[in-house]
């Protein structure tokens, strides 16, 4: 009896081993930052994880610190300001692409107009090309057009992602019925109104996921920006950052820092959006 | 409330696929009329064509005194009720009922009144805050019923409304929707693939196959009078048997046979003097038990009995090979394997011409 529980918990073991394997994985780096993010230098140095010393709990409590954040937001560094910037990137960003992208995913997915075809096949046609390409081309449209060192220049560009048009063709194909947007045709809604009014929210767990993917693409964005911004005081978080090390010497405490503030914004906003991604919203509008 | 009128309909797809071909309707106001058909032979497309939703390839379509060819479907002043509801499934069943009133504009009082009203006709007042994500398949049909009501258009169109729900609901919204449709008198175009829910609803049915219009008229009078022999097969269950034969009309006096053996002599009204192919369409439930002495009487084996409650379905075969169907009481004797004797109700025969189209050759006075 004993043998057979034993045998059937095997497949049980091996899958929660693997998912003990995953999580340190995940979790282990996150606390080596979070720890990190608090030592002093010489902490930094003399301990991979917990300085252990003499002080209360056998922690050396000198070695912890929390000065890294202040010199953070020191004018020196000016990261208030990067944080700033980077919140506004993303936001208008993340706002902007999925609106389009919902517009344009829903439209070639719902209605009939003239060259769908041809929009179709260059929706997929961008799907295919490698992002890195595009740097050079764009790079100098920006140029002609004279949005160099401007957050249009910056944000233009990512306002409509061909994935995005493609992640919402879908969702509209699998999730919002024909007949839903006929009856509302005849109730008498305009076409946008449909879109805004019927469509939009039985969309909205793709909404949620792809204003966090957009938004996240925008945040961790560091080629970018150092690309078309030039000016000092319109760099977002990313490359702030990154530009607190020097050529000779890495300050580590700091950069951690750095990298933790960076990354709670975006935690926030993941547990404000996680709701959304919740599906189901639309199940039992049509037949059961 | 208004008469419909199609003129010369087609829906012409890309690709020449025709839909529809030359459907001539006149529908009048106030009544219930059902566009029945096997799947594919162009309901939907019609209806929807009426609704706006479809395009009319050639000909017009006219509600009231309107041509609405180029008319949008909000401006038509129909309501639709879709097979799937189409219930708007992040608004609560108040809403949705509510929508079109709020966007044309509706003073907010005479909308509640409106709801509150259709919510006591279909019995919705305890589903009013739910939304259809939380209701069962009967009643969200009921909502969207209420949606249709609640706009009080001029024309109602149905789409297979019932084909969702299970077989005892469905034949009691039948009852329901029969008795709503005697309290408004709205003018209503229901479209169903199931020939025993168009008998029981429409004051008129038409009958559809590929497209083309077969026969317009009551049930009693398609069901009796079956212009050919397609009408004749999709209207009644079971299904009429057909019996492909040779058909001499002489004198009055009518012989049908087969190979030789003669399936019917006597006579049927309204034939003219004929030798030719035929085939000869009689429903189950005209065939008749008959003892072994009568007259007319004809030997067959039962091949196979369904019983039915107090009736039941027999597969019969007479001269070996010619199978049929008969409907007959519940009786003894009657069993898988035995012989037995039928007759037909000769009033009930029908003679149809051969060919594909399968014209009935015993036209009455139509
Ligand atoms: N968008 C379309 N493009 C091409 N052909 C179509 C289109 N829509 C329908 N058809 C064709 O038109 C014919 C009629 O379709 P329709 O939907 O009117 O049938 P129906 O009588 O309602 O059948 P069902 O009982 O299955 O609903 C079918 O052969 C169908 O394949
Ligand atoms: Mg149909």
């Amino acid at each position: 009896m004993n043998g057979k529980r034993f045998s059937i918990s095997i497949p049980w073991v091996l899958v929660h081993l693997l998912l003990i394997a995953v999580s340190i994985v995940v979790i282990v780096p996150l606390l080596y930052l979070v720890i990190s993010a608090f030592k002093t230098e010489q902490g930094f140095l003399e301990h991979t994880f917990i300085p252990i010393g003499e002080g209360a709990l056998g922690i050396d409590w000198s070695q912890l610190t929390i000065r890294q954040f202040g010199r953070l937001f020191e004018s020196e560094i000016g990261i208030g300001r990067a944080l700033v910037n980077s919140v506004f990137l993303s936001a208008t960003t993340a706002v902007l692409a999925t609106f389009i992208c919902a517009l344009a995913g829903y439209a070639s997915a719902a209605l009939e107009f003239k060259g769908k075809r041809a929009f179709e096949w260059l929706v997929l046609a961008a799907l295919i090309i490698p992002p890195p390409l595009l740097i050079a081309p764009s790079y100098q449209w920006l140029h002609t057009l004279g949005l160099l060192d401007s957050y249009t220049g910056l944000i233009l560009p990512a306002v409509a992602p061909a994935f995005g048009v493609f992640l919402f063709r879908q969702a509209t194909l699998q999730s919002v019925p024909k007949s839903i947007l006929e009856a509302a045709r005849i109730d008498g809604l305009g076409e946008f109104g449909i879109f805004l009014v019927i469509a939009l929210p039985m969309l909205r767990p793709m909404v949620g996921a792809f204003l966090i993917i957009t938004f996240l693409a925008m945040w961790n964005n560091f080629i970018g920006p150092q690309i078309v911004l030039q000016s000092a005081e319109k760099q977002p978080l990313s490359v702030v950052i990154y530009q607190t090390q020097t050529a000779y010497y890495s300050d580590y405490g700091l950069l951690m820092a750095g990298t933790l503030v960076s990354i709670l914004p975006v935690a926030a906003l993941f547990l404000f959006l996680q709701r959304d991604f919740i599906a189901g919203l639309s199940s039992g509008a049509v037949k059961g | 409330m208004a008469a419909v009128e199609l003129n010369s309909v087609w829906k012409i797809y890309a690709g020449d696929v025709s839909a529809v071909k030359d459907v001539n309707l006149s529908i009048e106001s106030g009544e219930f009329v059902v566009l029945v058909g096997p799947s594919g032979c162009g309901k939907s497309t019609t209806l929807r064509m009426i609704a706006g939703l479809e395009s009319i390839s050639k000909g017009e379509i006219s509600i009231g005194d309107r041509v609405v060819n180029d008319v949008a479907p909000k401006d038509r002043d129909i309501a639709m009720v879709f097979q799937n509801y189409a219930l708007y499934p992040h608004m609560t069943v108040e809403k949705n009922i509510a929508f079109s009133l709020k966007i044309s504009g509706m003073p907010k009082d005479e909308i509640n009144k409106r709801v509150q009203n259709v919510s006591e006709v279909l019995g919705l007042h305890d589903l009013l805050k739910r939304k259809p994500g939380a209701l069962s398949g009967g009643q969200r049909q009921r909502v969207a019923l209420g949606r249709a009501i609640a706009r009080d258009p001029k024309v109602f169109l149905f789409d297979e409304p019932l084909s969702n729900l299970d077989a005892k609901l469905r034949v009691a919204m039948r009852t329901e929707m029969k008795s709503l449709h005697q309290r408004l008198a709205t003018t209503t175009v229901y479209v169903t693939h199931d020939q025993e829910e168009a008998m029981t609803l429409g004051s008129r049915l038409v009958v559809m196959n590929a497209g083309q219009i077969q026969q317009v008229g009551t049930p009693i009078d398609i069901y009796n009078n079956p212009t050919n022999r397609f009408v004749a097969g999709f209207v009644g269950s079971p299904a009429m048997n057909f019996i492909e034969g040779k058909l001499q009309v002489k004198a009055g006096q009518t012989r049908f046979s087969r190979n030789g053996f003669d399936i019917f002599t006597g006579s049927v009204s309204n034939l003219p003097d004929t030798e030719s192919d035929a085939v000869m369409g009689i429903r189950p439930q005209s065939i008749l038990l008959a003892s072994e002495g009568s007259s007319d009487s004809i030997p067959a084996k039962v091949d196979q009995v369904e019983p039915l409650g107090d009736q039941m379905d027999i597969k019969i075969r007479i001269h070996d090979d010619i199978a049929m169907i008969a409907r007959v009481p519940l009786q003894t004797g009657v069993a898988a394997g035995s012989d037995i004797h039928i007759a037909y109700d000769s009033g009930k025969i029908h003679f149809f011409e051969s060919h594909a189209e399968g014209t009935r050759i015993n036209r009455g006075a139509e």
